[in-house]
């Protein structure tokens, strides 16, 4: 009998009172979207889903980014706790993306009259959330947890490198998406009261992201810690 | 250099030997990619749709879909009376296992899609004559590709209970640059436009490949680490 049951119990409750800042957070950035922030002109109220649309995107994409580097550093030095941070994101990212994939039809419908269009971040994003689907399958497939933790971290890794190259190649279809407005090379062209309710969403949302991570690799470690107390009176 | 090569071709030579022997693998795979055609002859309407704008899709479809079916093989193999562990007690480093089960995929796959090839010009009629060269190229950047992350994939499948179900899921977004880029090329290279207009495509495939057979070749030992 170890401290590692109360050790997950402790990140679990961690994990709960972020997320509960963040979705507070959330909250107030919706409250601020909707009282405080200008309607677009063009686009009318349909823009509003903007504010939870682009930071969905932002946590999915940082999410997929994280289990790439996170496999990385797991295959260089083979920490058990490395795959559960690596789960814990790809799941919280599919979560996210599921999101992402959902607000962004109901706000092309008005906007640009369709519902999908294979643009070359739309495709992107999709192919993001299918790789999260084949990385989660195929860690429910696997019993072994050494073979598991291994095998992911490969498909994490790969996943990571095909991303640019799925980009590279769709981009090449002309693009409705609405060009960059933040990273943009010269000044955000963004309204400032809109940038700063965008601003404050993507903190919220980072901010959720860590929430159900850590809860989420807190359930991992107690579930790990559970088997290995089995594995040791079996 | 040349040693590790000699390894890889005995590994791949013995792979084909047993589908040689067995070519349950293979003629499967080829029956359906002949049927792959055959069902999309009839998913078309012929008087709306010439077969010259469906052509380059049809073609890298099938293909695609029978190099997901012969990719199961290459692992599959090995998990008979656990003779994957033979491979690995050989004394040959781990990297060559892994490319002599590439060569071995790589043969498997280009069979399949060399019988692919007159099928497709015969059922749809298409005159790939002037382009056969070209399209031969884009069919070996293509499929160098998309074979090594299913090498990878198909020895991780293998350790799961639904492995012919998994690999797809797996193997087919990595799928996509090279098909785009493919199905991009062979619709070019089919109406004659100048080469200079596939070169970008071209370019993408070759980076494609030397990328994800390096990524695969580093990443294959921490597969079979005990």
């Amino acid at each position: 009998m170890s401290a590692e049951p109360l050790v997950a119990r402790r990140i679990v409750r961690h994990g709960f009172w972020v997320t509960t800042v963040a979705l507070l957070a959330i909250g107030g950035v919706y409250v601020r979207a909707l009282m405080y922030t200008p309607i677009e002109v063009r686009q009318g109220a349909a823009q509003k889903i903007f504010y939870i649309h682009a930071p969905a995107a932002w946590a999915a994409l940082m999410a997929f980014a994280l289990v790439g580097i996170v496999s990385l550093l797991y295959l260089w030095l083979k920490d058990a706790r490395l795959d559960l941070f690596a789960a814990s994101s790809a799941e919280v990212g599919l979560a996210f993306s599921a999101v992402m994939l959902t607000t962004g039809p109901i706000w092309g419908k008005p906007v640009w009259g369709t519902w999908w269009t294979w643009d070359a971040r739309l495709t992107l994003t999709l192919m993001v959330f299918l790789l999260f689907v084949g990385y989660l399958t195929l860690r429910a497939a696997l019993s072994d947890r050494s073979e598991r933790a291994r095998f992911s971290a490969v498909v994490g890794i790969l996943g990571l490198v095909l991303v640019p190259f799925i980009h590279l190649s769709v981009y090449l279809f002309r693009t409705l998406h609405p060009t960059p407005i933040l990273l943009k090379p010269s000044r955000p062209s963004l309204p400032p009261e809109m940038l700063t309710t965008l601003l404050f969403g993507l903190g919220a949302t980072t901010l959720l992201y860590v929430g159900f991570v850590t809860i989420r690799y807190g359930m991992a470690r107690a579930d790990e810690a559970r088997m290995g107390e089995e594995g040791s009176h079996a | 250099m040349a040693r590790w090569l000699r390894l890889a071709l005995l590994v791949a030579a013995k792979d084909l030997k047993v589908e040689v022997r067995s070519k349950t693998a293979l003629l499967s795979s080829l029956v359906f990619a002949a049927l792959v055609l055959v069902v999309f002859n009839f998913a078309r309407d012929a008087t709306l749709v010439s077969s010259l704008v469906l052509a380059p899709s049809v073609l890298w479809i099938t293909v695609a879909f029978a190099a997901v079916i012969a990719l199961n093989r290459a692992f599959n193999l090995e998990r008979e009376n656990a003779s994957m562990n033979g491979l690995l007690l050989a004394p040959i480093p781990r990297r060559v296992i892994y490319g002599g089960k590439l060569l071995a995929n790589l043969a498997f796959v280009g069979v399949v899609e060399l019988v692919t090839l007159p099928l497709f010009v015969l059922f749809f009629n298409v005159d790939l004559w002037g382009a056969l060269g070209g399209i031969l190229a884009v069919m070996a950047l293509a499929t160098l590709g998309f074979v090594a992350v299913g090498t990878i994939f198909s020895a991780m499948v293998v350790r799961t209970r639904f492995a012919e179900l998994m690999l797809p899921v797996l193997l087919l977004p990595f799928m996509v640059p090279p098909l785009i880029g493919a199905v991009q090329a062979t619709s070019r290279l089919l109406t004659d436009r100048p080469l200079s207009e596939i070169a970008g495509w071209l370019r993408l495939l070759a980076v494609y490949d030397i990328v994800f057979v390096a990524v695969c070749v580093w990443t294959f030992p921490f597969l079979v680490e005990e």
